[in-house]
């Protein structure tokens, strides 16, 4: 049978070369566009999808394990983080209508980032103890299922305000001096949190943890027989996935100043493995790619209604049938590189 | 108790579509090794299909009952000769993300020409009305659904468990290359059970269209229930499905009595609790 990354090279230290000269190249270039006139909102919110798409890459170009469900990490990191800022205090219940509150001041942006972040960690580990029980088109299914649980219960809890959202969160000061609400410092933000989150990945698939994820994916049996506890591994990195991707909702809360359902629909999940497919499934740019070719699309197509979902999933059905190892999985496989 | 009657009536008919469509992606997955997400949009299409048969036909409820499943069912086996039968020997993943798209496409095709609202479509004449059982009243096309399900989910677990046709159907299960060997056109079978199981959708779609309205996004939260019902049951038998289906439509139901704030989540929460308590599902093999 043919693995969804069976065109993977494997890692080696010219490999590792390599992607660290396109790192420094990607970083160069993003650290230049407020001096390019490209439209900074625009690559902010690439940037944010891109992180985003990382992580669920992670997941299931290093470990195999396809997650349907990385909108509720988004949707989580967003909500939180929109809530800390604009309100602070955190209600919670105790009994169907009884409610437990702790009057907090709204927090200062970096406390909002960590506090999103932190509960993405939580659910993650939640949601990740569930559906690591079964493989394959299982998981797929579970954190599908997870995830509409998830869309249903901030539909209907007071903070996020349901159909309307977490409207008007203000930006603030970060660290008490960088002043958000200009848009070049907030560029910079938000590309050093992007660069911290590819690094951090980056990081995790080329260690010692990322080989034993890898040879989870290539045969799970076997790497049992070796020793390894593989349940360990798939949460220690789906519970990775799960904060990086909280994280970037996060961040995304001070591009687009609110929080709200699309988050955490079925659909947004479904955009974030188009991105990664787009990219190139198991490469590590692919995604950074891919978020960005999807995201143009959106923009462009914007005026078309509904065709852009249509769009959508004739790129999917393409990118199935005739171009499975994607953007930069096709370049990596023309130059017998890693990238 | 008339309003708890009302509700567990309303999760039976429920859980009579959860049955079908469950049943029509174990039948699928058996035969593909393929989680068909665009059941939910195949379902829909069903809807429609009734719908157009009678605005351009003239042809009413009991024409549509054979001819959306027919209609949609041929639609689901071209999708599966030009697209699906080139994933056999890919990563089940792939069969996934490519109904997934075929999904979004049909979807969103839908969406353009009717927008989001429902279109109406009356019960036949011959099911109006309702009997009163003392009880409670029953609505007769509501009583209709929930035993015409029943007969169909049965009829479909005959056909592969007591009949020659299943038993090929099943051995190709097993092992497509020895019975191949026998002399039986395999991939003729697998187009064959596609059609079947998406034809079950439809039927599901039509029996749906009175109740729900018929509306482009009708499907698009069904599946994901349905995905969590064939987790909860394991896809190793049908019986197996067809009961979980029904037995969750009445949970449901009853929860829209008792906690009416839990109707939409009661059944992913029940999915992690067979999760934690039993993974493999309640009569599914390891997979």
């Amino acid at each position: 049978m043919t693995a969804l990354t069976d065109d993977t090279l494997p890692t080696t230290p010219r490999a590792m070369r390599d992607e660290m000269i396109v790192f420094i190249v990607m970083a160069l270039l993003l650290a230049a566009v407020p001096f390019s006139g490209i439209y900074p909102f625009f690559v902010m919110q690439a940037l944010c999808f891109a992180l985003l798409a990382c992580a669920f890459n992670l997941l299931i170009g290093y470990g195999g394990l396809l997650s349907f469900g990385h909108a509720m990490f988004l949707a989580t990191g967003g909500y939180v983080t929109g809530h800390f800022l604009k309100v602070g205090a955190i209600s919670l219940p105790y009994w169907p209508g009884m409610w437990f509150t702790i009057p907090f001041p709204p927090f200062s942006p970096e406390m909002g980032i960590i506090g999103g972040t932190a509960v993405s960690c939580l659910l993650a580990v939640i949601t990740g103890y569930v559906s690591i029980r079964r493989q394959g088109i299982y998981f797929a299914m579970i954190t599908l299922a997870l995830s509409q649980l998830l869309y249903f219960i901030y539909l209907q809890a007071p903070f996020t305000h349901g159909e309307d959202g977490i409207q008007g969160i203000p930006q603030g000061k970060m660290l008490g001096f960088l002043e958000l609400s200009n848009s070049t410092v907030l560029y910079y933000v938000v590309l050093a949190g992007f660069l911290a989150g590819f690094l951090l990945i980056f990081r995790a698939i080329n260690s010692p943890f990322g080989e034993v994820l890898k040879s989870i994916r290539e045969n799970e049996q076997r790497a049992i027989s070796l020793g390894y506890k593989t349940d360990h591994y798939k949460l220690l990195a789906y519970i990775l996935s799960g904060t990086l991707a909280g994280f970037a909702g996060s961040l995304k809360v001070f591009v687009a100043q609110n929080a709200s359902l699309t988050d955490a629909e079925v659909a947004m999940s479904g955009l974030i493995v188009l991105m990664t497919l787009v990219g190139g499934l198991g490469t590590v740019f692919g995604p950074v790619v891919g978020a960005f070719v999807i995201i143009a699309m959106q923009q462009y197509l914007a005026g078309f209604g509904q065709w852009v979902t249509v769009i959508q999933g004739v790129i999917f059905v393409a990118c199935v049938l005739l171009f499975r190892r994607g953007l930069i999985g096709e370049i990596a496989h023309f130059l017998k590189r890693s990238l | 108790m008339a309003a708890l009657y009302a509700q567990l009536l309303v999760g039976l008919i429920n859980g009579s579509f959860y049955a079908l469509l469950s049943l029509g992606l174990a039948v699928i997955f058996g035969m593909l090794n393929i989680i068909n997400f665009a059941h939910g949009a195949l379902y829909m299409m069903g809807a429609f299909c009734a719908y157009f048969v009678l605005s351009l036909t003239g042809l009413g409820y009991w024409w549509a009952l054979i001819i959306a499943p027919i209609i949609v069912g041929i639609f689901g086996m071209i999708l599966e000769r030009t697209m699906l039968k080139w994933l056999a020997g890919l990563d089940h993943l792939y069969g996934l993300l490519l109904t997934f798209g075929l999904a979004l496409i049909i979807q969103g095709v839908f969406q353009n020409f009717f927008g989001s609202s429902g279109l109406p479509y009356a019960i036949p004449d011959e099911l109006k009305g309702g009997m009163n059982l003392g009880f409670m009243y029953l609505p007769i096309y509501r009583g209709w659904v929930i035993i015409f399900s029943l007969i169909v989910c049965i009829a479909t677990w005959f056909l592969i468990e007591k009949t020659r046709l299943g038993a090929y159907l099943r051995a190709a299960t097993e092992n497509p290359t020895l019975v191949r060997a026998f002399g039986i056109n395999v991939p003729r079978m697998i187009t064959l059970t596609y059609g079947l199981g998406v034809g079950l959708a439809a039927l599901a779609g039509v029996l749906s269209a009175p109740i729900n309205q018929v509306r482009p996004l009708m499907g698009e939260n069904v599946i994901i229930v349905v995905f969590a019902v064939v987790v909860i049951g394991g896809m190793g038998s049908i019986m197996g499905s067809v009961i979980t289906g029904f037995a969750l439509g009445v949970i449901e139901g009853l929860t829209k009595y008792f906690y009416p704030e839990a109707s939409n989540t009661v059944v992913f929460v029940l999915m992690v609790l067979v999760l934690l308590v039993k993974p493999t599902g309640l009569t599914g093999r390891a997979a």
